[in-house]
């Protein structure tokens, strides 16, 4: 699903680069499910960024999905970015004065599906993570783990091959962290393709492979014991 | 385009704009603003133009007025200094020359400014200006008749003793609610039987109401009663549409020098005044009074069309994460572009359509107001706009919203994604 090659990346910090990273390689077949690991500056989101096809390496090559993804304009990336991945971020990024419906939706709006099935399609969506009952709450409504979840249901609409996660549970709490995770291990468990990034060690063991980084190279790269959040609630 | 009318593009932008909707409010002001005067000012010229040109109203404005002076140069043994009339022949003599003229009218006159008291009827008696005119003349500077009727061409043919007298000439003359029609009245010691009372029209006489104490009489009649023979004062001429009266006014000069034995050269002899070159003056003025007003008002609404720019690009400052976000989920450049530049054209058009609004209701107050006046002293009648500059003004809304947008909108998709989503 995913194959990287020898990639590189460094940042013009004024006058000197920084080198961020430097040679990475890397592959995830479809239904994995990674955690990258690192200390802060180690390139973990910067990886997830050109995962995302939101930043371009400098040199090194990215196939997904069998496609390389090399000097896109920015239309096809978005159109990429819309048909391959979902993205859930740390601070969940919904759209504040939009209903938790009109956040799912927008993904399939960019993708130009008509209104009806839109709004199907987003019920369908919040309806596996719990929240039909909130569809007409706008974020601010919501409570974090609530949040999250919508941010996922918004992820997952419009079916990417991907699920990309920076940090997803970097701003709750340990039992609705466990609750985020044990959607997200139920979205893999029906073969859904997952890379997510965090620095804690008990949601990085309820992925099944868990890659280190450090100083902008792979360490580590183990598979692990799953273990099911569902243990935890 | 397919933005434009897709019913989601359209909430996105509602929803967009309601979410701060006080500062949305504001910001539409100035546009609302600019185009509430660009469209009052436009009106206020109009009525203007309207009062002023409403003195012009009827007159045949191709229309030349031509007197005699003294020859300024000696020509075939006539020296310089020399007087001389036109006569009755020069009209016919005109027509045959000049077939594009639509009226050649002789007239001569009797009194005026300041004369001694040549009418009276009964004990009274009064100092008023007595024309000779032909039944044409009505065309060329008109009247109402208010009672009665004009010279007409049998008075002229039967040299009948009729007269058409105006309110001023009533007022000197007549008592309070006595007949006017049928009355005889005193002219140099001639009686004359009035058949008619005018009202003039307009205001461009200047005064009034010396303009009001003027007695026509048959040209022919004038003539003959007081031993005028066959002299003609001065003519009002006037050129058919097609024919410019300032184009034909030298060669009539010509022939007239000709007929009268005048220097061809001779620039002083005839005197003249050409209505119509007056009118493209006035008109000139109107039309630089409605560039003036286009300029101002333009200026005023570009102030507010920044306005909405400053606040797109506020906005697009603002919304830098959330465009991140959108960008993340699938949105192309175009996607973004065209969301805030039809928010910006949105609130540009929302905000104008109601500065027109205001504006076209006002201008109808006023009307309603002026409705029971008489403008015709007023110099300002019937202020309004016409289609054409509401679509002028909606066109100029459409493109200065356009750039409103254009550099937000750049802006907006100048940032990375990925540096858009790691604002806060």
């Amino acid at each position: 699903m995913i194959e990287i090659k020898d990639l590189h990346k460094s940042y013009k910090m004024g006058s000197n680069s920084l080198h961020v990273l430097k040679g990475i390689n890397f592959s995830v077949k479809e239904g994995d499910f990674v955690s990258i690991m690192g200390s802060s500056g180690s390139g973990k989101s910067t990886l997830l960024n050109i995962l995302g096809i939101l930043d371009e390496a400098d040199k090194g090559e990215y196939w997904l999905d069998g496609v390389l993804i090399k000097n896109l304009n920015e239309k096809v990336a978005a159109r990429y970015r819309n048909k391959f991945l979902g993205f859930i971020f740390q601070s969940f990024n919904l759209i504040n004065y939009k209903t938790a419906l009109e956040n799912v939706s927008l993904p399939l709006y960019y993708q130009g599906v008509k209104s009806k099935e839109r709004t199907e399609k987003a019920m369908h969506y919040l309806d596996k993570v719990g929240l039909a009952s909130w569809s007409h709450h706008t974020p601010n409504e919501l409570s974090g783990g609530q949040k999250q979840r919508v941010a996922i249901a918004r992820a997952l609409a419009s079916d990417p091959k991907v699920l990309l996660a920076d940090e997803p549970t970097g701003a709750l709490d340990s039992k609705t962290s466990y609750e985020v995770m044990e959607i997200i291990q139920n979205i893999n468990d029906e073969g859904k393709t997952i890379i997510v990034v965090t620095h804690e060690h008990d949601i990085a063991q309820m992925t099944k492979r868990i890659v280190h980084l450090k100083d902008g190279l792979v360490t580590d790269d183990t598979a692990v014991n799953q273990i099911r959040a569902s243990a935890y609630v | 385009m397919s933005n434009l009318f897709n019913k989601e593009s359209w909430n996105e932008i509602l929803e967009a704009l309601s979410a701060n909707w006080f500062r949305t409010l504001l910001t539409a002001f100035g546009v609302f603003w600019g185009i509430f005067i660009l469209v009052i000012l436009l009106a206020a010229g109009k009525g203007l133009e309207n009062g002023v040109k409403q003195g012009f109203s009827g007159i045949a404005t191709n229309t030349a007025f031509m007197w005699t002076q003294q020859t300024s140069k000696p020509f075939k043994g006539m020296p310089e200094g020399r007087r001389f009339n036109y006569r009755n022949g020069d009209v016919p003599a005109l027509w045959e020359k000049f077939p594009d003229l639509r009226f050649i009218s002789p007239r001569n006159q009797l009194g005026g400014w300041q004369g001694a008291n040549n009418v009276i009827r009964g004990l009274k008696t009064g100092a008023f200006t007595v024309y000779g005119d032909m039944p044409e003349f009505i065309n060329q500077q008109p009247m109402d008749i208010i009672e009665g009727r004009f010279i007409n061409q049998n008075d002229i043919k039967e040299n009948r003793k009729v007269a058409v007298i105006g309110q001023g000439v009533i007022d000197g003359l007549y008592e309070k609610g006595e007949p006017v029609i049928g009355s005889y009245i005193k002219i140099n010691g001639v009686n004359f039987s009035v058949v008619g009372v005018y009202k003039k029209k307009g205001n461009s006489g200047g005064n009034q109401e010396e303009g009001m104490k003027d007695i026509f009489t048959p040209f022919t009649t004038f003539q003959r009663a007081f031993n005028f023979g066959d002299i003609v004062g001065w003519m009002a001429i006037t050129a058919k549409d097609n024919a410019s009266i300032t184009e034909l006014l030298p060669q009539i000069k010509d022939v007239l020098k000709s007929r009268h034995k005048i220097h061809p050269d001779d620039d002083r002899a005839i005197g003249s005044f050409d209505l119509y070159q007056e009118f493209s003056k006035v008109n000139g003025l109107f039309t630089i009074l409605g560039v003036i007003s286009y300029f101002v008002g333009i200026l005023i609404l570009i102030s507010g069309v920044i306005g909405i720019g400053n606040i797109m690009l506020i906005v697009v400052k603002e919304r830098t994460k959330e465009i991140g976000v959108r960008r993340a989920l699938g949105a192309t450049p175009w996607d973004i572009r065209s969301q805030i530049l039809l928010e910006a054209i949105f609130l540009t058009i929302i905000s104008g359509m109601a500065g027109i609004a205001l504006a076209s209701g006002l201008l109808k107050i006023i009307e309603i107001l002026m409705r029971g006046m008489d403008t015709s002293e007023m110099m300002f009648a019937n202020p309004s706009v016409g289609l054409g500059v509401v679509i002028a003004a909606l066109l100029i809304l459409i493109v200065s919203g356009l750039f409103a947008g254009m550099i937000p909108a750049q802006i907006a998709i100048k940032v990375k994604p990925v540096d858009a989503l790691r604002t806060e």
